[in-house]
């Protein structure tokens, strides 16, 4: 009844083509930023600040990453960890090796080297494809985990190789406190949402979707999959990077490579497809599915254990966490294999009947 | 289909419920001191988890059980992070809010991302036998105390060990000892150690990494053929050493002249290899397997015999078992002096806990009326020594269970102290931390 | 000269033993299209049943026949992955039919989880021993013809034995039984399997079996190595360069594409690896894979791919 758009006349072609169409839309994703930048800041906690927050926001930026490779572009990475893990290493050593380099400067070289790495291991999927593609960029992931074990140059020469930085001076702002991290990660969130949204909305994006839809096909009428494929890699890869970065130095603000290890990039994808191949909006689901789910399961198992009677030991609860979570994805992908994001769509057409199904 | 996205919306809700359930989690327990647990009882490195946490609980279950810390009741939770650093940070952020004043992770790693984040908390940081090397240097590393040992100990013990067996260290010249080693920082903490022993006997240093979870090391022992080294190292943890203990035998590598660090030697790590692991020695954190000692007993009969304990009780005693409870003991100790000076009976914070840390003074009357007699030396910490003592015992494997040596080494001191300072003031300078003068030290 | 012949023995049969789990991915693949990442988890699962069995059986016997002990503890554990490979074929894959490959995989690796938590939960998370009497020590042989000799691990080579005669046993039950024709049927082609008669789901309910038996015959293996623990389950990341190399469909290729990765990997890390600090050998076989994908893209006994619009 609320959300209809009957009566909301375009009528100039910029209008048509604006990234929400429905005014409703517009105004929810206006309140749902202003409330993200005010009111969480008001309400969180500082537990809910650094342990869900802010690694929800930036594993949300890495997997809207992910998603621009693999669900707009159709190629599969499980490599994504590794240029998070070249994004932060490089953001690190641009950082510490170039005096006065501001922080968001460090964290766009970081991203854009993880570009510049991106395109290089995007090179095998110009023959090979699928799944082989797949276990390929695994390749990537082992070979930078080792890069950043062994060459003391990327760590600084630290003994342990572990690194850490401190002191996040973003123009003048000193990003310290649990909420001015959460503030700057939504913030650098934001950007790149309306980046990645628009970006697949161009040209570039539709050259993407149409070689992950046949890119024989595409080819025959003139995209060239060379470019097409290697600018996703690229374009992925930055995001990734960034992502990445702000793991490290924001999130974790001490890492080693495991930090970076093949297990992310597996959640990476994780969130990608039960978010929802193709779809900004997925991502962020996805990503909310995958940090929070887990961390839920810890802490309500037991708490549900007390109410029926029994202690759970802790070994038993990260079982139980183990096998609902998978078999929660598993479940997920039986019921709706086109991910969270389709649901959201579902319910959307829905409401807009309502109350009148038909 | 309905009731497919009922379900669905169902636990849609439920995950929304999280921020419910943590915030009425965290309320404040009033008249306990809380102590946090990080646990890994499940994932790869489960066996070895297992019993250390079991041994810092029942610890924490027999000090309740004897009254408490002067009446102050003990209360306590476990957190699973599964070895994961991030894991481990979350479980850090959700037990700081139920009022920690003493966290002690179990894993280099965790050990790193927390370093920086414990002075902002006020809440120190115990790494007992493991953790930073140079955060021995406790007017730097405020909060971090490596109590009993770190791995530059370890390293420098190890050289001194094996210099005694070869008839001096003057004999190690031209000799050849591999360091097969967990690839990550806690197995990479020993390296700057060794070479600097390594450039001082003239022994070459032959470093053999082994990628997480270890279970892959053909390749390494068919280097060690090649090799030929005089002396292997073992620095591993979990499924690594017992791999590494099997393809020594299946390489017909003498198992007498492979030496593991503390957290090589355990049961969980030669138990299946058994008889195949006879001869090989481990370093220990002064403590070995301890079954007889007079605290085991009493655990036996105060907590287990009582149903009470935490894990088997044919695990009580057992070597990570006892490394749990003593890393609790200091901990709990820890809190004992600082209520010395900030009142007894109370319930101590972050920082009162910390400057109890810091003035931790157990001589051996103190450790021998606990039960630890024959099991520990006397512990003295200081601002400039958050460690408080460098004893190391060597043991052996007999096939069936873990004898200790008789000999106590001690690190080299001067060598030590050299190498932690250079490397607190390089993270000093780095962090842009003015390492306390001795005055402040004194407040 | 003798060293470089024990590298290259020692990568053969660590190679025998990666084509023993890829197996595992090859049938299944061939028979549902689906990549299974679960069978690290499968290897894991089926090696702790046997170990725990096996313990079991041998207290219940009371401790005096390892060989009665053992022999009913694979039964056992055999008919566990029974259930598994029927469970897993009943609840995910019968609903997942024609999805993408991707959600395929993403679903496996959700059973790959469940499969962990339930095997910890029911088995225990330790470290546990199978012991088949494989023996410990080694031999040296050819100390006539190189000096020193060269030294072969005697367990290894039984296990790449057994590996060889699996695959054997594997190629007869293909080409000569029924159902080993039925399998392939359904391999080329599901509709056409399923019009002349052929039920569909039975069949991947045995292809999952036989892959849960492979599992288990390399969770024994590896276990009796390396002793039964959760870090078994990473075995399934090593074989996988193994699978694409040989071919994502292609028997021969599993076997052929194990030896090649795993004499490439210790070569590379014994000869290579001192000079750039050692621990190559994970990405170097994944390298490896790569650079013969780049020259046949569809592994090196795939089925051809061929583009049509």
């Amino acid at each position: 009844m609320i959300y209809r758009e009957n009566g909301q006349f375009k009528t100039s072609y910029g209008a048509d083509q604006q990234i929400f169409p429905i005014a409703q839309d517009r105004w929810a994703v206006i309140a749902i930023i202003a409330f993200a930048f005010v009111g969480v800041p008001l309400l969180a906690d500082e537990y809910m600040f650094r342990a869900i927050l802010i690694p929800f926001l930036i594993l949300s930026l890495a997997a809207l990453g992910v998603n621009l490779l693999v669900g707009y572009c159709g190629q599969i990475t499980l490599g994504a960890g590794a240029f998070m893990a070249i994004g932060a290493y490089a953001a690190y050593n641009f950082l510490i090796r170039v005096d006065g380099m501001p922080l968001l400067a460090a964290l766009l070289l970081g991203g854009l080297t993880s570009a510049a790495m991106g395109i290089i291991f995007g090179i095998p999927s110009l023959r090979v494809r699928g799944l082989y593609l797949a276990v390929a960029t695994l390749a990537a992931q082992f070979f930078w985990d080792w890069a950043f074990l062994r060459i003391k140059w990327f760590t600084n020469d630290s003994s342990s190789g572990s690194v850490s930085v401190s002191n996040l001076d973003f123009f003048g702002w000193n990003v310290d406190a649990p909420a001015e991290k959460y503030l700057f990660c939504l913030g650098m969130l934001v950007v790149f949402g309306f980046l990645a949204k628009n970006l697949t909305r161009a040209s570039i994006g539709r050259q993407w979707m149409a070689i992950r839809d046949m890119d024989v096909a595409a080819e025959v009428i003139g995209i060239r999959p060379m470019w097409a494929k290697l600018s996703a890699f690229a374009v992925s890869s930055f995001f990734v990077g960034v992502a990445g970065a702000m793991w490290g130095f924001v999130h974790l603000g001490s890492w080693e490579p495991a930090a970076f290890s093949v297990d992310r990039s597996f959640q990476l994808l994780f969130m990608v497809i039960i978010g929802g191949l193709g779809s900004i909006v997925g991502s962020f689901f996805g990503a909310a599915f995958i940090v929070v789910l887990p961390i839920f399961l810890n802490q309500f198992l037991p708490v549900l254990g007390r109410l029926v009677g029994i202690s759970i030991s802790t070994a038993a609860v990260s079982h139980a966490e183990l096998i609902i979570f998978g078999a929660l994805i598993v479940f997920f992908l039986i019921v709706e294999p086109h991910g969270l994001a389709r649901l959201w769509a579902t319910s959307k057409e829905k409401l807009r009947l309502w109350p009148f199904p038909h | 289909m309905k009731i497919r996205s009922l379900a669905l919306a169902a636990s849609l809700a439920a995950i929304g419920m999280t921020s419910a359930v943590t915030s009425t989690a965290a309320f404040a327990q009033a008249k306990e001191q809380f102590f946090p647990v990080l646990v890994y009882r499940t994932g790869a490195y489960a066996a070895n988890g297992n019993p250390w946490a079991n041994g810092y609980i029942d610890y924490l279950k027999l000090v309740n059980a004897n009254g408490g810390v002067n009446g102050v009741k003990i209360s306590f939770e476990e957190c699973e992070f599964g070895y994961a650093t991030d894991r481990g940070v979350e479980c850090y952020e959700r037990l700081k809010g139920k009022g920690a004043t003493v966290f002690q992770p179990l894993s280099t790693g965790v050990t790193f991302a927390l370093t920086d984040k414990a002075p902002v908390d006020k809440i120190p940081l115990v790494t007992a036998g493991y953790g930073r090397s140079e955060s021995q240097d406790g007017s730097v590393f405020t909060w971090n105390f490596p109590l009993l040992g770190t791995y530059w100990v370890a390293a420098d013990v190890a050289i001194q060990h094996i210099g005694k067996q070869a008839g001096g260290l003057d004999k190690l010249k031209g000799k050849k000892i591999a360091l097969v080693y967990h690839d990550s920082p806690f197995g990479k903490e020993p390296i700057p150690m060794l070479q600097e022993r390594a450039k001082m006997h003239g022994f070459e240093l032959i470093l053999l990494p082994v990628a997480h979870p270890g279970v892959e090391q053909k390749a390494t022992w068919l280097q060690i053929r090649q090799n030929r080294p005089d002396n292997v190292l073992l620095w591993g943890w979990g499924v690594m050493n017992s791999t590494a203990l099997k393809e020594a035998q299946a390489t017909g590598f003498p198992r007498e002249k492979m030496l593991g660090v503390w957290w090589a030697g355990a049961e969980p790590d030669v138990k299946d290899v058994a008889a195949g692991a006879k001869g090989y020695q481990a370093l220990t954190l002064q403590h070995s397997a301890e079954p007889n000692s007079k605290v085991v007993k009493d655990m036996l009969e105060k907590v287990h015999a009582k149903g009470q304990g935490t894990g088997a009780k044919e695990e009580v005693g057992s070597v990570l078992y006892m490394r749990g409870l003593i890393s609790s003991m200091v901990a709990v100790e820890g809190v004992r002096k600082a209520q010395e000076r900030y009142g007894k009976g109370k319930v101590m914070t972050g920082e009162q806990v910390r400057w109890g840390l810091e003035n931790l003074n157990l001589d051996q009357k103190t450790l021998d009326a606990m039960g630890f007699a024959g099991v520990m030396r006397p512990v003295q910490t200081s601002c400039l020594d958050h460690m408080g003592s460098s004893w190391v015992r060597v043991q052996t494997w007999d096939g069936s269970k873990w004898v200790p040596g008789t000999d106590w080494y001690q690190a080299d001191d001067k060598l030590l102290r050299g190498m932690v300072l250079t490397a607190s003031r390089k993270y000093a300078e780095e962090k842009k931390i003015t390492p306390r003068t001795p005055e402040q030290c004194k407040q | 000269m003798a060293f470089f012949l024990e590298t290259l023995i020692g990568g053969l049969m660590a190679g025998m033993l990666y084509s023993l789990v890829a197996l595992g991915f090859v049938l299944i693949y061939k028979a549902s299209g689906v990549f299974n990442f679960a069978q690290g988890a499968m290897v894991l699962f089926a090696a702790l049943a046997m170990a725990r069995f096996s313990e079991w059986f041998n207290a219940a016997l009371g401790g005096d026949s390892l060989l009665v002990a053992n022999i009913l503890a694979f039964i056992a554990a055999g008919g566990v992955m029974f259930v598994v490979a029927w469970v897993i074929e009943r609840l995910a894959l019968r609903n997942l039919v024609n999805q993408e490959g991707a959600t395929l995989l993403m679903a496996t690796l959700g059973i790959t989880y469940v499969l962990e938590g339930v095997g910890q939960t029911i088995f225990g998370s330790e470290i546990y021993n199978i012991d088949v009497g494989m023996p410990k020590d080694p031999v040296m042989m050819f100390e006539n013809v190189f000096e020193g000799g060269i030294l072969i691990n005697k367990e290894d080579f039984i296990a790449a034995l057994v590996a060889a005669c699996l695959v054997a046993a594997l190629s007869i039950f293909f080409q000569k039984t029924s159902t080993g024709r039925a399998l392939r049927a359904v391999a080329d082609d599901h509709q056409a399997a399923l019009s002349i008669g052929i039920p569909l789901n039975r069949i991947w309910v045995i292809v999952w079996c036989v892959a849960g038996v492979v599992a288990l015959v390399a969770g024994i293996i590896w276990g009796s190595k390396l002793g039964v623990q959760f870090s078994l389950a990473t075995v399934a990341l090593r074989a996988l360069p193994v699978v694409i190399l040989g071919g994502l469909t292609s028997v021969p290729g599993a076997i052929i594409g194990g030896l090649i990765i795993g004499v490439g990997e210790k070569l590379s890390e014994v000869f290579l690896g001192p000079y750039v600090g050692g621990g190559i050998e994970i990405w170097f076989a994944y390298m490896l894979a790569l650079v013969f994908l780049l020259f046949r893209p569809q592994g090196l006994f795939g089925e051809k791919i061929i583009d049509r619009v």
